[in-house]
């Protein structure tokens, strides 16, 4: 094992699957001659050349478009969009056409395509550069979508995603590519499914739900909880389309108490879709509400002050446990 | 009768018998397809092909097995040309399993892999960045095949259509954009839908050779394909065609066409009807007689009725197949394990 970014994770993961596999090839605005936005690319082009580093033009719906049809055509593409808010120019794509042809066509298309993209806020991006849109991509039948938090789970999920059959939507957070986790050596092979959640501390008295970058808020929630005696279970969802019932249904029946918390909007979103399910399958363990930790339901500030109090933070998070863990129940 | 074996566009007598059969397989059957639409056999959107024929008919003539066709909501045509069963494609109508999508997509979602009929598409101008990829899929793993994609003169006001052409222009892929401008977009007509009055201007601005073609005449249609596929197969880039057709029923079945004047749909049907073009060349250049039409004529309507009768016969899908084919592995959709009993 060694410590990198969650940047150098993900660059690994592609490199290892170009590498293992001729099909494979990465597009999208800037990947090549700029090394990436977010300089997740930097280094490929010189690499692997131009025809599998693909500079495209600033046309989302046509260059996810011809991604879906490369797919088709037998090839494994990583499609980069620059961030989820520009999915939206690409939305037919992948809503009408990505999601739809293995059923519409009577199960006989396959599309092995992987579209990543970051989402989120927190650095003072704006109304339309700061969105946390994965709720509407995992209300569609027909597509996966995943956020990994963590540079072990970005590498893992990213070369199961290239390898995967259908479309998958991997998620990533503009605040998250500088964050250092232990990844095993390179060329160590391991993949981590895109099925599955994961429990990331053990606890008894609440279970915390969460993703993507709030994992590392409610990780550092949930120390500082212990040392007041709550023991909160966190389970990091990593997939949010299909999810893992079983895990969360698991731990609800052990804690009792569930606290939701995402970067996300709050109505009609992914903690409400997860909430309706747990009261649907374990509502006879339930000992007091969910509570649900979120973004406010504003478009983003640009102004830092107003942004801060936009987003879902650590105290949130704490007070959402305390409004549900009640004292006697910890000192029991 | 002449001696030589080639008559006209290079084209033996027997090619050209053939592609008289084919328009009128694709006039019978979407006559058919209209007529059990009317008896409530098939439901949804249903847009015929009845006065377009020469087009997807030459189009595909100058293709090989092996290219790759994309197409709108509008493309029975293109099915059967593409060398779909009329079974298939009339079952797919009714919503039967035997159907070529299994009866899940109807009339505008056909698909075959095998025959490389790649949809189908229900939102205009979705299929023409698709077709951009597969053909990029073919260049990357040095494949002669090539990509046709046929779209709706509505298609060119979207901006999927520029896009597309323009990836396709500065990649230079094997595509060749063939636009049928039935001069209507539902109803809008498209001398007050497009800023200039012919592709001719846009394929310039997207630096590709653009060629505009008279839809009712089958031959001038297949020879300017001809030299697009030539062109586009030598590794020179993509192509755009502007054929210029009419449809002779409304936009859908359900359109009344309150848009269009009666007579000018008489004036298209009487004066330029595209079978009736044809024959009239071939019986010109004595390439053929009227017993050979009426023979095909006979035989493209049995095929038809065939069809339907198996399409009739033919049974729904299984409730079982509501939850299959989501996915490629069905066990990784959340319907498999929370909503199928």
């Amino acid at each position: 094992m060694r410590t990198i970014t969650y940047r150098d994770a993900l660059r690994e993961a592609i490199r290892e699957e170009m590498q293992r596999d001729e099909r494979v090839f990465i597009l999208g605005e800037d990947i090549a001659g700029y090394g990436g936005t977010y300089a997740v690319s930097k280094g490929l082009f010189e690499e692997f050349g131009e025809k599998r580093v693909r500079d495209t033009p600033l046309a989302e719906e046509v260059i996810t478009g011809a991604a879906i049809g490369a797919a088709l055509g037998g090839l494994r593409p990583i499609l980069e969009l620059m961030t989820i808010n520009f999915s939206l120019l690409a939305s037919d794509q992948i809503v009408n056409q990505a999601a739809k042809f293995r059923y519409m066509f009577g199960g006989q298309p396959e599309i092995p395509l992987v579209i990543r993209m970051p989402g989120g806020g927190g650095a003072q991006r704006g109304a339309q550069h700061s969105q946390s849109l994965e709720s509407w991509y995992a209300h569609i039948p027909g597509l996966k979508v995943v956020m990994p938090a963590t540079p072990y789970d970005a590498k893992g999920m990213l070369k199961s995603a290239v390898r995967d059959p259908d479309p998958v939507l991997f998620i990533e957070h503009e605040l998250l590519y500088n964050v250092k986790g232990e990844v095993p050596d390179e060329g160590v092979e391991y993949t981590v499914p895109l099925n599955r959640g994961e429990v990331k501390r053990q606890g008894e008295h609440v279970t915390i739900i969460t993703f993507s970058r709030m994992l590392h808020v409610t990780l550092q929630a949930a120390e500082d909880l212990a040392k007041e005696g709550i023991e909160a279970e966190v389970i990091d969802l990593r997939s949010i389309r299909p999810i893992d019932i079983d895990l969360l249904i698991d731990s609800v029946k052990k804690t009792n108490r569930v606290v939701i918390a995402e970067e996300g909007w709050k109505y009609y979103g992914t903690g409400q879709g997860l909430a309706a399910l747990i009261y649907e399958y374990a509502f006879d363990y339930m000992d007091a509400p969910i509570q649900h930790v979120t973004s406010a339901d504003v478009p983003m500030p640009y102004s830092k002050v107003l942004e801060r109090a936009a987003l879902p933070n650590y105290n949130a998070i704490v007070n959402a446990v305390k409004t549900i863990v009640p004292a006697a129940l910890v000192h029991a | 009768m002449a001696i030589s074996n080639v008559t006209l566009a290079g084209l033996t007598r027997t090619q050209l018998l053939e592609i008289h059969y084919k328009m009128a397989l694709l006039r019978r059957f979407e006559e058919k397809a209209a007529e059990e639409y009317t008896r409530g056999k098939i439901g949804g959107f249903m847009h015929l092909y009845i006065g377009q024929e020469a087009v997807g008919v030459g189009c595909l003539a100058a293709l090989r097995p092996d290219d790759n066709v994309l197409s709108s909501y509008r493309e029975h045509g293109q099915a059967i040309l593409k060398g779909m069963e009329p079974r298939a494609v009339m079952a797919e109508l009714f919503g039967k399993i035997t159907g070529c999508s299994k009866g899940k997509g109807g009339s505008m979602h056909m698909w075959s892999n095998e025959l490389g009929l790649l949809g189908g598409n229900a939102i205009v101008g979705a299929q023409l960045p698709i077709a951009a990829g597969v053909a990029l899929a073919t260049q990357y793993q040095g494949i002669d095949t090539i990509v046709a994609c046929f779209f709706g003169d509505g298609a060119v006001d979207e901006g999927a259509f520029h896009e597309a052409l323009n990836l396709a222009s500065i990649w230079k892929l094997p595509v060749i954009y063939i636009c049928e401008n039935n001069q209507y977009s539902m109803g809008m007509a498209v001398d007050k839908a497009w800023a200039v009055d012919s592709l001719l201007p846009r394929a310039a601005a997207y630096n590709m050779p653009g060629e505009q073609v008279d839809g009712m005449d089958v031959v001038l249609v297949y020879e300017a394909m001809k030299r697009a596929v030539e062109r586009t197969r030598s590794g020179q880039g993509p192509s755009l065609l502007e054929i210029k057709t009419y449809r002779f029923r409304g936009h859908s079945m359900t359109d009344p066409a309150y848009y269009r004047t009666r007579e000018e749909e008489q004036q298209w049907r009487a004066t330029r009807d595209p079978i009736g073009i044809f024959e009239k060349k071939l019986l010109d250049l004595d390439l053929a007689s009227q017993a050979q039409f009426d023979e095909n004529d006979t035989r493209a309507t049995q095929v038809a009725e065939d069809a339907a009768e198996f399409a009739d016969q033919s049974l729904d899908p299984t409730p079982e197949e509501l939850y299959t084919d989501v996915m490629v592995d069905d066990s990784t959709a959340l319907s498999f394990r929370y909503e199928r009993k």
